[in-house]
């Protein structure tokens, strides 16, 4: 039996039961109770800086006083209205940087209205009615490809197969979601959420789900154009950067990404992690991957980044949670070499300031795990860039008539679930308006 | 600490806090722990003749509740005691053996003849209670038997039942009068006819809470059907500080003592009523929502509000705002003031701004990063934004000096009063000499 003193990369260093624990829902859903008090402290502002702050715009006030009516499942109409994965965002939007960084609340006493689990309690509530409040237009006889079955691909089709449209939803995995199914935090989003969303989603119908089916592999961009009206790619960051050092290809050095797609889909009590894990990058796969694997038993788990605490990307809350369960941060030190025979042993870093100059001094940190969460890139050609990303003009248009695009490949916004979802959902309204006038 | 003794029609207690005739008077048990708490004195629960009456055995309150579910009204359709006269009257007659400096007014209801109250007086009498309140006000169930309201309603018997009350005792007699009426000077002039010694008020007022929407019933509903009940609370205060204001300005009705009920929940409460005239207050519903505990925030927020203020004696508060309670016709239309907004204590929550924007007067101006600020050349210092701003203290109304343009009309600040009665717009105004 491992432990969590156990070294190299084991699996079962905590029982079943530690695992359960830990991987239990970050923010439980609401009582009735405490979402009645919570909806009582919204002062309904005018035109609220929550509702601008939110990337969906979701009339915030409106929703909070429905349910302090009494009336939850109006609350999640409203929310799904403008946002169909609002029930994902609920749990994983960093609301602490958007809506309720906004809230007066905050500004007035320091605690906003706790708005997303507000929201999660108002799309729970309507979910586990069976209710799928929106109904499908006349048909248009239309028909749009999407793909990326992420947050992105799925707000966009659900929109046009509302207006009418028939969609098929393309994707190179066996299961729909992208990144919510395969990269958000395991206690953000328990007990399968993720697919019972996406199911809950396509009752809307007129959406066929076509699994296995790679852009560039399977099909081109350039059939897809001709077999269907207008084409949507919401094909996220499929690809991860590397650390460009020595010692990078060694036993051990994974992608974080991996590692938490593993932790999504398999048993926790099936899946190893090393003994002493350094995590190498400052955003939410960073964190996430460093606290996971902490919570999987790591005895020593060390995020390291290469810039000051300051200019890392993961919120505070996100700095604070891994702080909180025993992360290591570690800031100003850039990885120059991963030592080893054959596996990672140690890695060494180099102090830089935050213009990355290094002062000349290193230091090495015992390491049977690394992981790599330095940025995901598009692999993806063919359209004109933006720098790394597809470039858009409006509501997703590419340099491509007929092809738009949204969500992380796209350029300009956040790499965000909520993000995504409103990219989705305006270019779909954006080919409605466009194969309406054609 | 100032000293809060009172002195009500002669009767003596260590403070002006009485608990209204209501269950926390109930019986025995329960007044002995409100002396303990601290409360200076008690209007037992009313009285009736045997066979004592019966109450439902289902619910008998409805509520209306703000943020926090705090309870802003309270409805109930209880009716009055419903243990035997004897049991009552033993229980009083030991209370008041054990407490004799706290007040013991005995609440009585019986119907509209002479004998019952010479009856019941004879009894209350015989315990050493210090007074009796005759009970014209209870707005349900006892009323359609011709007793609480139904008296309270009818000047003329008002009169008429005082006066039996004062013929059979020598106990100081308290008329309790009901809202339920248009004009509240009539029934408290028909009392001072009477002989009253003093008047109380407001008993309940008639209301519905709420509707069950599955049943389509009243709450509270019991077995399918609701009636209407009598509404108390934080809620009546407003309701009751009027009426005991229009008591304490009547010239006909002036030195008439009043004890003050409605809605009292702090030691603020309590001292506005005494501002308007209330010689001491009673306290029901808010010892039923927090415990009779209550009465130490009242004494010791009564007792420091007194010190600050330098009075010494309760009476010193008595009626002092009566004077200011004025006639609308009477307002000075000189005085001018604007609302002004405290950029540092302001959230940009903009209740301001939809509340002048879309009901009043468009005064208030809105920039692109949230910035709010009054425009003094279109309010009209209605107060409306001041009463909707979550934040205490951050819109103020300023007023203007004489001499000062207010740049709305355009006119000068006047240093001089002048009201309707002078004014030209007033087809009825004297012409001033
Ligand atoms: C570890 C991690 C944690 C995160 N945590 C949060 C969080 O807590 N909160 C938050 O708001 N955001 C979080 N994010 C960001 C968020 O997940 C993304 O911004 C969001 O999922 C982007 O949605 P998308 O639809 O653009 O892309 P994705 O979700 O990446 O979906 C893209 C889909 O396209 C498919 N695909 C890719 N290439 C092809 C191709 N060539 N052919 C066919 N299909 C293809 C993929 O299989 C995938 O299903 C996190 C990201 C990561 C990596
Ligand atoms: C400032 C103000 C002025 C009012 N003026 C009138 C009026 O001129 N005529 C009228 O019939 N009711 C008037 N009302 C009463 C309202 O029409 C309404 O009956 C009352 O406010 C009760 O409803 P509410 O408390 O649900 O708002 C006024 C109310 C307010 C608050
Ligand atoms: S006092 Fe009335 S008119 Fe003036 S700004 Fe406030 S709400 Fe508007």
């Amino acid at each position: 039996m491992a432990d969590q003193l156990s070294a190299g990369i084991v699996a079962g260093r905590l029982s079943p039961e530690e695992l359960e624990a830990n991987f239990a829902d970050l923010h439980p859903r609401l009582s009735d109770h405490e979402a009645l008090v919570a909806s009582d402290r919204c002062y309904f502002c005018h035109d609220a800086p929550c509702i601008t702050a939110c990337p969906t715009d979701i009339d915030i006030p409106l929703f909070i006083r429905q349910i302090a009516t009494g009336t939850p499942e109006a609350a999640a109409k409203t929310i799904l209205s403008q946002n169909i994965l609002g029930g994902m965002c609920a749990r994983v939007c960093p609301t602490e940087t958007l809506c309720e960084e906004a809230c007066v609340r905050e500004a007035a006493e320091g605690k906003p209205v706790k708005i997303g689990q507000l929201q999660r309690y108002a799309t729970d509530t309507l979910m586990a009615a069976g209710i799928h409040p929106f109904s499908r237009a006349a048909p248009t006889g239309r028909r749009i490809a999407v793909v990326g079955a992420g947050p992105a691909g799925l707000a966009c089709a659900h929109r046009l197969a509302m207006k009418g449209h028939d969609v098929d939803i393309l994707d190179a995995r066996e299961k729909p979601g992208g990144l919510n199914e395969f990269g958000i935090a395991a206690y953000k989003t328990v007990d399968g959420f993720a697919q019972a969303e996406v199911d809950w989603l396509m009752q809307i119908g007129g959406i066929t789900w076509k699994p296995g089916q790679m852009l560039g592999r399977d099909v081109t961009l350039e059939a897809l154009k001709g077999a269907y009206d207008a084409v949507f790619l919401g094909l996220g960051l499929a690809g991860v950067n590397a650390l460009g050092v020595e010692g990078d290809d060694r036993k051990g050095v994974l992608d974080a990404v991996d590692f938490i797609a593993d932790l999504r889909q398999g048993d926790l009590s099936g899946l190893s992690v090393g003994r002493d894990v350094v995590v190498i990058g400052g955003g939410m796969t960073a964190v996430d991957a460093a606290v996971q694997a902490k919570l999987l038993g790591a005895l020593n788990v060390t995020l390291v980044y290469r810039r000051s605490r300051a200019r890392m990307n993961a919120s505070v809350f996100e700095q604070d949670l891994a702080a909180s369960k025993g992360v290591r941060i570690i800031c100003n030190a850039q990885p120059v070499a991963v030592h080893g025979n054959g596996a990672v042993r140690e890695i060494e870093f180099a102090y830089v300031d935050d213009d990355l100059k290094e002062t000349g001094e290193t230091v090495r940190l015992a390491a049977d795990q690394v992981f790599r969460a330095i940025g995901q890139s598009l692999e993806f050609d063919g359209l004109a860039m933006d720098g790394r990303k597809i470039a858009v003009t409006g509501a997703g248009r590419t340099s491509m008539d007929g092809v738009w695009a949204g969500g992380d490949c796209a350029a300009g916004g956040d790499d965000l679930t909520v993000t995504a979802v409103a990219e989705g959902r305006d270019a779909a309204e954006d080919i409605h308006a466009t194969l309406g006038a054609g | 600490m100032a000293d809060l003794t009172s002195d009500f029609l002669g009767i003596k207690s260590p403070n002006p806090f009485w608990l209204a005739s209501a269950p926390p008077t109930d019986k025995e048990y329960n007044v002995r722990r409100a002396f303990e708490a601290g409360w200076g004195g008690v209007v037992w629960k009313t009285l009736g003749l045997d066979p004592h009456i019966v109450n439902v055995n289902g619910p008998r309150y409805g509520a209306i509740w703000g943020a926090d579910r705090r309870l802003l009204g309270l409805n109930n359709i209880e009716l009055i005691t419903d243990r035997p006269l004897e049991v009552n009257l033993q229980e009083i007659k030991m209370v008041k053996r054990d407490y004799p400096d706290r007040a013991m007014v005995v609440s009585l209801m019986v119907p509209c003849e002479e004998a019952p109250w010479r009856f019941i007086l004879e009894k209350v009498e015989d315990t050493g209670a210090d007074a009796v309140e005759l009970n014209f006000g209870c707005p349900h169930g006892m009323s359609e038997r011709g007793m609480g309201s139904a008296v309270g309603q009818v000047p003329e018997y008002i009169e008429m039942v005082t006066r039996w009350a004062k013929a059979n005792t020598r106990m100081p007699v308290i008329v309790k009068l009901t809202p339920n009426i248009t004009d509240i000077r009539k029934p408290a002039a028909a009392a001072k006819a009477g002989g009253a010694d003093a008047v109380s008020l407001i008993n309940t007022i008639n209301s519905i809470t709420s509707v069950n929407l599955d049943l389509f019933a009243p709450e509270p509903t019991i077995d399918g059907k609701g009636a209407h009940g009598g509404y108390c609370g934080p809620a009546v205060k407003p309701i009751a500080l009027n009426m005991v204001a229009e008591i304490a300005r009547d010239a006909d009705l002036v030195g008439l003592p009043v004890s003050g009920i409605g809605g009292i929940t702090t030691w603020r409460d309590a001292a506005e009523f005494m501002a308007l005239g209330a010689g001491n207050v009673q306290v029901c519903t808010a010892a039923m929502t927090y415990g009779f505990k209550i009465v130490q925030e009242m004494i010791s927020g009564l007792s420091e509000y007194m010190d600050e203020k330098g009075f010494s004696s309760v009476n010193e508060i008595v009626g002092r705002a009566v004077p200011n309670c004025s006639d609308w016709q009477h307002l000075n239309l000189n005085y001018v003031a604007k609302a002004k907004i405290d950029q540092e204590l302001c959230i940009k929550c903009g209740r301001c701004y939809a509340a002048c924007e879309d009901t009043s007067h468009q005064a208030i101006a809105m920039s692109d990063d949230r910035v709010f600020s009054v425009k003094d050349d279109e309010c009209v210092a209605c107060n409306l934004c001041v009463n909707v701003c979550p934040v205490e203290d951050c819109i103020t109304m300023e007023a203007m000096t004489p001499g000062q343009t207010d740049p709305r009309t355009g006119r000068v600040v006047e240093p001089d009063y002048a009201n309707w009665t002078t004014h030209p717009n007033n087809p009825a105004a004297e012409a001033a000499e």
